[in-house]
């Protein structure tokens, strides 16, 4: 072979760096387009849906004309449901993740555990609400209530605490542990006073992650047969009730409800176009939920990774 | 027991008996500690038991063989055709239509980011793509149906209100930050030493990258696509908005058609009977989704198992 000549390795170098800077344009446009879409979206929504941003769009029911109905039932739904899924899934979620990192021996059912949290994270999210509709719906008798729902989301997002309360517990140094139990703490005390409040900030972020995915998920609620036109709220504790009883202090659980995605659903697929306007709207409510939620647990992250003690 | 410091207890018997307490108190801790992380296994259990009981019932009533070859699914009409193959197809269709887009574009902008970008463009650009993934599916929904299907009829005239391709075209958005972050992480994992060998043998930046870079890091890349197909098989709201919920067996993208997830949306939607042969086909289509996508992750298992490289 010739060796080349300094022309020749100039245009070799000059083919090089070009194909280099080629790839990095490609690379900001598909990044730069995946931004546009968010930006897109946001913005069709907002600019759509402006005319419905008034206290009423919050304040009314769901309605036949589309210029009175509101998001009443469904943000009060919306947030029923999340309290739910959070008193069920937080406690369920922490203890698995602590029982996982600090008691757990290598043995056959650890294992087992472990491969079946990671599948499940895998699962589609519809096949959370056929189960939901076997077991809790009929199997349970919960029927198409508040706590159905609640507790299928809890079962959806509890990987996504497990895995987040693990990762948090890792990061905590064998010496915080190996300091509690020489002076006599038990297992349980050095994680209740010290591993528990150290991995905090991490669980956090894991909650807030999962009860973001939680609020937008519309798929495993309608198969559980949520109704989609609800224009009462579930019944306040100590209220008067239908029939002149007093409602007691968790009979809204078992009320029907609507949430903010089934509601949007609803209005999307109305052939109407002015219920587009509506479903803009609640999008955008939606969006704004679910994006906040997002970046507070980002910000924690960030916050979380400046400040490590140890 | 009275005292609640132990160094109050100055008997020995009054010591032992405290140890003990604390002792069952420990195990009965770890106890429900355990009973809290088995409930993962009981959901999975669940699940197993739901779909194919249910299953069991329906294919007392339907052939297995007319299940998978038949080509039409009408379940609730009087001449009721149980033909899964019309409802796969479509979930094919829109699964392919969005990996054509996510697989590309995810590979792309993560090679980017790990090879290209400098840590204060990636220290901004991760946490927005992971605001992307993080959007309800039932507002891309919305976008699919209201957004980029008038625009894809403008550029294709004669592309129907409701097909595969936009539906399949907004998942592929949907899930490119999936793709991105995960293969990222994957090469980033790739040692420094393994460019420096390619750099210092005068490779550039993209050399380096595609030849280098991207067949060590093959087993998390793969990974990344495997989760990118599940989420494509399993996705429901998009498709329930704008592809349609019309059963049509077609290998075409432009035509509408329903999917396993959307059927069983539109199946919900209305009031079928509990026990009825119409609710039981929505757990025979269930269990057909959740085998489909239990084959890829057994897939991509293999995979990093087979190309998981070392350093």
């Amino acid at each position: 072979m010739q060796p080349l000549t300094t022309d020749e390795i100039r245009i070799v170098i000059a083919k090089g760096k070009f194909r280099d800077n080629l790839f990095k344009a490609v690379g900001i446009f598909c990044l730069a387009f995946a931004l546009l879409v968010i930006v897109a979206l946001i913005a069709d929504m907002v600019i759509k849906g402006a005319e419905r941003f008034t206290l009423d769009f919050f304040l009314n029911f769901a309605s036949r004309r589309a210029a009175q109905a509101g998001i009443l039932s469904a943000w009060v739904g919306s947030l029923l449901v999340m309290l739910v899924t959070a008193l069920a899934a937080v406690p369920l979620g922490v203890a698995a993740g602590l029982y996982l990192e600090e008691y757990a021996k290598r043995n056959w059912l650890t294992n087992l555990i472990e491969i079946n949290i990671t599948n499940l994270a895998a699962v589609p999210s519809i096949v959370y609400g056929l189960l939901a509709l076997g077991i809790f719906v009929y199997q349970f008798g919960f029927g198409q209530s508040i706590l159905s729902a609640g507790l299928t989301l809890a079962l959806l997002i509890l990987p996504i605490i497990i895995v987040s309360t693990r990762e948090a517990i890792r990061a905590i140094p064998a010496m915080i542990r190996e300091g509690s139990m020489a002076v006599g703490a038990t297992r349980w005390q050095t994680c209740r006073y010290h591993i528990i409040p150290y991995a905090m900030p991490g669980i956090l972020t894991g909650v807030i992650i999962g009860l973001a995915r939680a609020i937008g998920e519309t798929a495993p609620i309608i198969t559980i047969g949520a109704l989609t036109f609800i224009a009462f709220l579930p019944p306040l504790p100590f209220t008067a009730a239908e029939g002149g009883a007093t409602a007691g202090l968790f009979d809204w659980v078992m009320s029907p409800f609507t949430v903010m995605p089934i509601q949007i659903f609803n209005w999307t697929s109305r052939p109407d176009p002015a219920f587009e306007v509506n479903a803009a709207a609640a999008g955008f409510v939606l969006m704004a939920m679910v994006l906040s939620m997002n970046a507070v647990a980002i910000y924690l992250r960030y916050k979380m990774r400046k400040r490590i003690k140890w | 027991m009275p005292a609640n410091n132990p160094g109050d207890l100055h008997q020995v018997s009054d010591r032992l008996a405290y140890n003990a307490m604390r002792h069952w108190k420990e195990r009965l801790i770890e106890a429900v500690l355990l009973a809290a992380a088995a409930v993962s296994v009981l959901t999975t259990l669940g699940i197993v038991y739901v779909l194919v009981s249910e299953s069991i019932s329906f294919f007392a009533n339907v052939s297995i063989v007319d299940f998978l070859t038949d080509t039409q699914w009408t379940p609730l009409f009087d001449d009721a055709h149980f033909g899964i193959m019309v409802l796969v197809s479509g979930t094919l269709v829109s699964s392919f239509v969005a990996l054509a887009v996510a697989i590309p574009m995810g590979t792309i902008i993560a090679i980017y980011l790990s090879e290209f970008a400098d840590s204060r463009v990636r220290e901004v650009a991760k946490p927005i793509l992971e605001l992307l993934g993080g959007i309800p599916t039932i507002v891309f929904g919305y976008f699919a149906l209201l957004v980029v299907t008038p625009i894809l009829q403008f550029v294709l005239p004669g592309l129907p209100g409701f097909s595969l391709l936009s539906a399949g075209l907004v998942m592929g958005i949907m899930i490119v930050p999936y793709i991105a972050s995960l293969s990222e992480d994957a090469m980033r994992a790739v040692p420094m030493s393994m460019r420096e060998g390619s750099y210092a043998m005068g490779a550039t930046k993209l050399y380096t990258a595609v030849h280098v870079v991207v067949p060590a890091a093959i087993s998390g890349l793969a990974a990344s696509y495997i989760l990118g197909i599940s989420r494509a098989v399993g996705e429901t709201m998009i498709l329930a908005v704008a592809a349609g919920m019309q059963p049509n067996l077609t290998w075409n993208p432009m035509e509408p058609a329903a999917t396993i997830t959307s059927y069983i949306v539109q199946v919900a939607l209305g009031d079928l009977p509990h026990g009825s042969i119409g609710y039981q086909t929505i757990f025979a289509a269930g269990l057909t989704l959740l085998l489909i996508t239990l084959l890829f992750n057994i897939l991509g298992q293999w995979l990093r198992a087979r190309f998981r490289e070392n350093y």
